[in-house]
C-alpha cells in the first residue's frame, strides 16, 4: 500500500496540492480523477518521486520514500512500474529491447532468461510477434501494451498508470483497464491510475480519490459513485451531457 | 540576470556531482560509450577532413601571398602552416565546428528524451540519467575529440601541400623542410590540452541544455542553439586563457 500524508506541493505563489491525505491500497486499482488542472498529475508524479512535495510523506508501506537514502531509494524504484501517458517508448529500440531495458540495466540475468522474460510479459499484454518491431511501427493500443508489458518486467509491486486510455478508442481503453485490473488482481500489486475516463471509473474503480482544487473532495469506490451525493463528485462525473440524459432516461 | 547565473552554476555543479556516481551497470555504460565515441568520431570524419583540408590550403595560399616578394625563405611557410595547425587551428576550429554538429546533435537528443518523458521513465525505473546519459558522451568526447584534433591538423597540413605543391606555388622539398623544421613538441602538448578542454566544454555545456530543457519544440530548439553559442564562446575564452598560461 500506499499512503500519502498531508502532502502539499507550491509552485511559486500558486499552491496546487493543499493537504492530500489518502491511502492506496494494495491488490486494488487505486483511481485519481479530477478535472484537468485539479493537481492529479503532480499528485502522481510526487508518489513517484518526479516532484518533491512542499511538505508531507509519501509511505511506500513502511518507507518514507523522499527520506529514503540512495541505495533504499534506488532498491525501492526497482519495485515500481510506470506506464506513461505518451508510452515514453525508446524510439530507436525495438520492443523487444525497450521491454528487455530494466532487465539489461538491473539483472543479471543471461540473454535467453531476457528473452523468455520478454515473450512472456508480451504474451501477459496478448502481444506476440512484435519482438523486432519498432515503437513508431505498431498502433497506439499496441504501445500502450507494450509500455505495460515494461513496466511489469520485473514483477514491481507498485504499477502507475498515466491516463493509460487517453487517444485510444473506447473499445481498446476497455482491453486497456481490463489488463491493468487483471494484472493487479494476479500479482496482488499496488496500483495507482491518474485517469478522468468515466469508463475506467466505473469499470475498475475500486478504491476511487477525487481530487478538487488540491484537495481531496470524495473517496469511495465504484459502487458507490452513482449513490454519492457528494456533488463535486457528481458535477465531474455528470459533466457529459449524454451521460445526463441516460440516467434521466433510465429513472422510473 | 545574476541570481539566474548563480542558479544555473550551482544546479551544472550539483548535476556533475549525479554524473560522477557509480554505474548501476558497467556493460551497459561501456556499450553505450562505444557507440558515442563511434557517433562522434566516424560521424564527425567527413566536416572534420573537409574543413581541415581547406583550412591548410587557404593557410598556406594567404601566407605565400603576404610573404611574396620579401626575403622569407619559401619552405617557412610550411612551418607557419604546421605550427598554426597544431597550435590554433586544429583544437579550435575542429572544436568549433564540433560544438555546431556534435554539441546540438546532444543537446537535441536529450532534450527531445526529456519532452517525451524517456528520462522520467528511466528515473522511475531506478536509473541515474545524470550518469548514464551523460557520463558515456563525456568520456566518448574525452577520447575521441582530441584523436580527431590530431587528424584534423594532419589533413590541414596535407591542405597546405595540396593547395601549393601540385599547382606550382612551392617546391615539394620546401615545403616538407617547412614543416620539420623549428620543431617544438611543447606546441604539440598545448594542441592535445586546449582539444581535452574544449572537449568537455562543448559535451558538458550541449548536455546542459538539452537535459534541463522544458517547453516544447520551440524551447527545444532555443536550448540547441544555446548549446552551440555558449560552447562556442567558452571554448574562445578558454583557448585565450590556455594561450595566455601555456606561453607565458
Amino acid at each position: 500500500m500506499i499512503r500519502c500524508e498531508s502532502i502539499r506541493k507550491s509552485f511559486g505563489d500558486q499552491e496546487v496540492l493543499k493537504g492530500i491525505d489518502f491511502l492506496f491500497e494494495k491488490g486494488k486499482t487505486n483511481l485519481i480523477i479530477g478535472r484537468s488542472g485539479a493537481g492529479k498529475t503532480v499528485l502522481l508524479k510526487i508518489l513517484v518521486g518526479l516532484i518533491t512535495p512542499t511538505s508531507g510523506n509519501v509511505w511506500y508501506d513502511d518507507n518514507d520514500f523522499h527520506n529514503l537514502s540512495k541505495h533504499d531509494l534506488q532498491q525501492l524504484r526497482m519495485k515500481i512500474g510506470m506506464l506513461f501517458q505518451g508510452n515514453a517508448l525508446f524510439d530507436s529500440l525495438t520492443i523487444e529491447q525497450n521491454i528487455s531495458f530494466p532487465m539489461d540495466m538491473f539483472s543479471h540475468m543471461t540473454a535467453k532468461e531476457k528473452r523468455m522474460r520478454v515473450d512472456d510479459c508480451l504474451e501477459r499484454v496478448s502481444l506476440t510477434g512484435v519482438n523486432k518491431k519498432f515503437p513508431s511501427e505498431i498502433s497506439g493500443g499496441m504501445q500502450k501494451r507494450v509500455g505495460i508489458a515494461r513496466a511489469i518486467v520485473l514483477n514491481p509491486q507498485y504499477l502507475f498508470c498515466d491516463e493509460p486510455n487517453s487517444g485510444l478508442d473506447p473499445q481498446t481503453s476497455i482491453t486497456i483497464d481490463e489488463l491493468i485490473s487483471s494484472i493487479t488482481k494476479d500479482n496482488q500489486i499496488t496500483t495507482i491510475i491518474n485517469t478522468h475516463d468515466m469508463n475506467s471509473v466505473m469499470e475498475i474503480g475500486e478504491n476511487i480519490c477525487l481530487i478538487d482544487k488540491g484537495l481531496v473532495a470524495w473517496q469511495g469506490s465504484k459502487d458507490e459513485v452513482l449513490k454519492s451525493d457528494n456533488e463535486k463528485l457528481h458535477d465531474f462525473i455528470f459533466a457529459s451531457p449524454f451521460l445526463q440524459k441516460l440516467v434521466d432516461a433510465s429513472k422510473p | 540576470m545574476i541570481k539566474r547565473l548563480l542558479f544555473h552554476f550551482g544546479n551544472f555543479w550539483l548535476w556533475k556531482r549525479r554524473i560522477l556516481s557509480k554505474p548501476e551497470n558497467m556493460k551497459m555504460y561501456y556499450n553505450e560509450t562505444i557507440r558515442q565515441m563511434y557517433d562522434i568520431g566516424i560521424g564527425s570524419l567527413p566536416i572534420v577532413f573537409l574543413i581541415s583540408v581547406f583550412i591548410g590550403a587557404v593557410t598556406a595560399i594567404q601566407f605565400r601571398y603576404q610573404m611574396a616578394g620579401t626575403l622569407i625563405p619559401n619552405y617557412y611557410i610550411g612551418y607557419i602552416v604546421r605550427d598554426m595547425t597544431i597550435i590554433e587551428l586544429a583544437p579550435t576550429i575542429t572544436c568549433i565546428v564540433l560544438a555546431g554538429k556534435v554539441g546540438s546533435n546532444m543537446a537535441a537528443e536529450l532534450g527531445g528524451m526529456r519532452q517525451k518523458e524517456h528520462i522520467d521513465a528511466m528515473e522511475i525505473m531506478g536509473v541515474n540519467t545524470s550518469a548514464f546519459l551523460i557520463m558515456p558522451k563525456l568520456i566518448a568526447a574525452l577520447v575521441i575529440i582530441p584523436i580527431l584534433v590530431v587528424v584534423a591538423a594532419a589533413f590541414s597540413i596535407g591542405g597546405g601541400y595540396l593547395a601549393t605543391v601540385p599547382t606550382g606555388l612551392f617546391l615539394s622539398s620546401d615545403y616538407i623542410k617547412g614543416i620539420r623544421a623549428f620543431f617544438v613538441p611543447w606546441n604539440f602538448f598545448m594542441m592535445f590540452i586546449k582539444s581535452v578542454t574544449f572537449a568537455y566544454i562543448l559535451t558538458s555545456v550541449s548536455c546542459y541544455q538539452g537535459y534541463f530543457v522544458k517547453g516544447g519544440s520551440i524551447e527545444l530548439g532555443a536550448a540547441s542553439t544555446r548549446a552551440v553559442v555558449y560552447s562556442d564562446i567558452l571554448i574562445l575564452v578558454a583557448d585565450y586563457l590556455i594561450a595566455v598560461v601555456l606561453t607565458a
